[in-house]
């Protein structure tokens, strides 16, 4: 399905790309006032933020980016108008196990549910297992997020942690569930797909 | 009311950066204790470095950390660490993170003792929802103890660590204020 000539930062209908201080931060502040979409995105409280603040943040990860060397962070774009859509991440490696986790979200919700996350997700994995060569990959997702848990089944992630009431929201708490998938797991689902479309 | 600090075995103390450095220095070398209690490389530290990094860890600046060290009661032995983290100051939940760098004092239920005490702290003091914890799978002793403790397993993260050419997985452990409390009342811990 993949080889070395088939490009990491390039899908069907969406990019990957590094941040862009001017263009992003309008953007990403329009999220941030919606907590709805931070709710999904992130597990901290939620809190509007200034394109100002967000061009702050930016600095602060690409900080963080340079100094742990631990952290990736790519915008996703859609390919069509090259609009930025939504962020796909892959944090807090550990290079001497191989294991790194990941969390990805598109902003507007006009752009869920056309396959946009589906198919960042399949570039994010493919970035981890055959470019950072990790053997595991994690995600943290609150039961509350059924968008994301079903794309993390669809992709063969298994649920492995089961964080009883870790998280309070409008009043009542959630679990937090961490889903986990090998390397050799995604290679063999690769080969399946392979099969299926020769 | 009780003194919330003291356990039956230890008590939890905030102390002077020279006296547990003196222990930190020592405590490095042992690389079992290190893999028993850490997922991160075994590395060695000056003392000028793991005396800056005490001082962050025990300070009161970060509102997200509670930090203290065990002494026990008998002997008055500083014999460990254990430590708070609030990954967000408002949210219902936190960390718990233990060491006996004391090989002597191990299986012996100072540990067990000193995670009482800081659950007690947490549910009592910081009003917390719940507490999760994190081990690797092959610390069979520190499972019993969190068990003992009143910690419930939560699941396992698979393979995710190396150890000497193994892969080895990370469990996860919880207990929530309501089990504390029935526990508690009920005089189990």
């Amino acid at each position: 399905m993949f080889d070395i000539h088939t490009q990491l930062f390039e899908g069907q209908d969406i990019s990957f790309g590094p941040i862009d201080y001017e263009k992003d931060a309008e953007i990403e502040s329009n999220w941030t006032h919606d907590a709805e979409f931070m709710r999904l995105m992130e597990l901290k409280p939620v809190r509007p933020m200034s394109p100002a603040l967000v061009r702050k943040q930016y600095e602060k990860i690409e900080k963080e980016i340079e100094e742990s060397h631990s952290l990736y962070y790519f915008t996703i774009h859609a390919k069509a108008d090259d609009r930025l859509i939504g962020k796909a991440v892959l944090e807090w490696i550990e290079w001497t196990n191989g294991n790194g986790w990941i969390r990805l979200g598109i902003g507007s919700a006009d752009d869920r549910r056309k396959g946009y996350g589906s198919q960042a997700l399949q570039m994010l994995l493919r970035f981890a297992f055959a470019e950072l060569n990790l053997f595991r990959v994690t995600a943290m997702v609150p039961a509350y997020n059924e968008a994301m848990i079903s794309l993390l089944k669809k992709f063969s992630f298994v649920e492995e942690v089961r964080r009883r009431e870790a998280i309070e929201r409008d009043g009542r708490f959630w679990d937090l569930l961490t889903f986990g998938l090998l390397r050799s797991e995604w290679e063999s689902q690769n080969a399946s797909a392979r099969e299926e479309k020769p | 009311m009780n003194d919330l600090f003291r356990g039956e075995l230890v008590r939890l103390t905030n102390e002077n950066i020279d006296v547990l450095s003196e222990s930190e220095i020592r405590w490095q070398r042992d690389t079992e204790f290190h893999r028993l209690a850490d997922g991160d490389p075994a590395e060695l530290h000056s003392e000028k470095k793991i005396k800056e990094w005490l001082e962050k860890r025990m300070s009161d600046d970060n509102p997200n950390r509670f930090n203290f060290s065990i002494r026990t009661l008998a002997d008055d032995r500083l014999i460990g660490f254990i430590g708070l983290y609030l990954p967000f100051l408002h949210g219902c939940d936190a960390w718990v993170g233990i060491g006996i760098g004391e090989r002597h004092y191990w299986g012996k239920g100072y540990g067990t003792d000193a995670m009482r005490v800081i659950l007690r702290y947490a549910f009592t003091e910081l009003n917390l929802h719940r507490v999760s914890l994190a081990l690797h799978e092959y610390n069979t002793r520190a499972f019993r103890s969190y068990e003992k403790a009143g910690f419930r397993s939560e699941g396992r993260v698979k393979q995710d660590q190396i150890r000497e050419g193994k892969r080895t997985d990370t469990l996860f452990m919880g207990i929530l204020r309501s089990e504390w409390k029935d526990a508690f009342v009920e005089g189990a811990l």
